[in-house]
């Protein structure tokens, strides 16, 4: 089996579909380890990458004013039991442009694998940017996951990304996402991972509403069991004024696994207002005895109401 | 009544809740595929009562006895009794992050049945749109209360327990959860039936009425209503006493 066709396994396991990574109309990347195994622009969008000794370079630029219809799919792996992936990758979206992607990152075989990503984003004046990443890391808990973007929304720009990473063991996971939105921004971050064994979870987000009028949610849905140990640090700043933000953390503890969350809410315009909410505990009894009244045992009920959480 | 028509017998039971005895000595009696209806003021232990026939965490009786079907179910789980057909509608429905209507609907059903669920969005009068909406705070608090009907409609319930299902739902809407109710009992469930309002006994083909974690009368519906609209308000139990007088003398 050539290695575009294991990255596809791999990619279908973790819930993707590989027809799209063989669709010319789709525009597409698929990185395996530090090769570069597929990349497919299309008009309008244009992708390019470079190998790295540890990994790969990606540029990905949209033009002004186009809107790309199907989303586009990137697909990130490791394969082997050990390695290092390091991805740069800069991506470019023009004024008024607007795009979807669809990120898979599997590691099914991992014990030792090390994945990095180092992201700069900027969403052009009036663009639109949803970005969706879903890991899958096998069952060993042996994936280190350093996802670290740095995002910056123009005037009218928006921008909204998922992390979801609840199939498998999360291993060491530290998520830092910062974004700055200027006037009439928009910016979403929206993270879901589940934890178990001896996973360590560390999930920052830090959103700056630094224009009028700009709007940010910066949410958080962990959910550790076993020994496993989640923190999340949850910030969002009101700089100016008409600014509206809010912070919303949920986290589901169980067995001996110990959560944190610090939301930190910072005002620097009179006008603005910045809100959070944060709730820490075990399943709520209310929900577990309403699918226990269904006839559900009560770790089935558990699982409905986590999955449900974590958007699965 | 034969033993076999009866589907839940409440023998004796007492409840008490964070230091206050809420149930004292409760006994009820409620026929198969029937609508027993039990009526009561706000505090006078009808949630309570529901919740400890369910199993609810932190309703554990102190004394008594239930039987469901035969079978001293008085310390089995909630999951077991959820498994031997017996399911609560709560007065104030939880709300689920995440969990779409049309998954909520089918957790209960044995067999996967989409015609059921569909069948039971449509009796409670909501349409199939609602299928992919989640069961979360999006949802008013009388879409929830539907849904909480419809998921109970879904089930197959052998015995549902309703918990103040009229609640926060336009009166204009009693009608369909009255027809809700029949349809339930014309399939073959037994329908439990918890309110503080008269109107709804109308429903029933039986009625209870509890007063301060007793059932002081069980009947004809016409006549417990009668009793409720003539004897039950407010008051503390010397009150009581004396009106209860009153009343046996009338």
């Amino acid at each position: 089996m050539s290695d575009f066709e294991q990255i596809l396994q791999a990619y279908e396991e973790s819930g993707g579909d590989p027809k799209f990574l063989k669709s010319p109309k789709v525009a597409s990347l698929v990185v395996s380890g530090n090769q570069v195994i597929g990349a497919n622009s299309i008009p309008g969008l244009t992708m390019t990458a470079e190998q790295l000794p540890d990994g790969v370079k990606a540029q990905v630029a949209v033009d002004a004013g186009v809107r790309i219809e199907l989303p586009v799919h990137l697909c990130f792996g490791v394969l082997p039991a050990e390695g290092i992936q390091r991805i740069l990758s800069e991506f470019e979206i023009g004024a008024g442009a607007s795009v979807e992607f669809i990120a898979h990152c599997t590691f099914p075989n991992a014990t030792h694998v090390q994945h990095i990503m180092e992201g700069k984003i900027h969403v052009g004046e009036g663009a639109t940017m949803r970005y969706k990443e879903t890991h899958y890391h096998g069952q060993t808990g042996g994936v280190e996951v350093l996802p670290k973007a740095r995002v910056t929304v123009a005037k009218g720009g928006r921008y909204a990304s998922t992390f979801g990473l609840s199939r498998g063991r999360a291993g060491k996971v530290d998520f830092d996402y910062e974004v700055d939105v200027a006037e009439d921004g928009v910016a979403e971050l929206d993270a879901k991972v589940m934890g178990y064994g001896d996973d360590e979870i560390i999930v920052r987000e830090t959103i700056r509403l630094n224009g009028e009028r700009a709007r940010g949610l910066a949410k958080s849905r962990i959910a550790v069991r076993d020994q496993a140990r989640s923190e999340v640090f949850g910030t969002t700043e009101g700089n100016a004024p008409f600014a509206r933000g809010h912070v919303d953390c949920v986290e589901i503890v169980r067995d001996q696994a110990i959560a944190r969350a610090t939301p930190l809410v910072r005002v620097t315009n009179e006008q603005a207002q910045v809100t959070h909410e944060a709730a820490i505990g075990t399943v709520d009894k209310k929900q577990l005895e309403t699918l226990m009244a269904r006839g559900l045992d009560e770790e089935a009920g558990v699982e409905v109401i986590i999955r449900g959480m974590l958007g699965d | 009544m034969e033993t076999d028509e009866r589907i839940l017998q409440v023998i004796d039971l007492w409840v008490t809740r964070e230091g206050r005895q809420i149930l004292r000595g409760v006994n009820l009696t409620v026929s198969r595929q029937s609508v027993h209806a039990v009526l009561g003021l706000n505090g006078s232990g009808k949630s309570t009562l529901a919740y400890t026939l369910m199993g609810s965490a932190g309703y554990i009786p102190s004394r008594g006895q239930i039987l469901f079907e035969g079978q001293e179910i008085t310390s089995r789980s909630i999951s077991e009794r959820g498994k031997m057909g017996i399911t609560l509608a709560w007065q104030e429905p939880a709300r689920f992050e995440g969990l779409t209507v049309e998954r909520y609907l089918s957790l209960g059903q044995r067999k996967p049945d989409t015609q059921r669920v569909w069948a039971a969005l449509e009796a409670v009068r909501l349409e199939a749109s609602y299928l992919q909406r989640f069961v979360d705070e999006s949802l008013s608090g009388g879409e929830r209360k539907r849904i909480e009907l419809a998921a109970v409609y879904a089930m197959s319930p052998i015995l549902a327990i309703l918990d103040e299902p009229d609640s926060g739902i336009d009166t204009l809407s009693l009608d369909d959860i009255a027809q809700v109710i029949h349809r339930l009992a014309q399939e073959g469930s037994t329908v439990l039936l918890i309110s503080h309002r008269d109107e709804v006994v109308a429903i029933a083909d039986a009625a209870s009425l509890i007063c301060e974690g007793q059932i002081v009368q069980t009947g004809n519906p016409d006549k417990v209503c009668d009793r409720y609209a003539r004897c039950c308000r407010p008051c503390d139990k010397a009150e009581r006493v004396e009106r209860e007088v009153e009343y046996e003398r009338l």
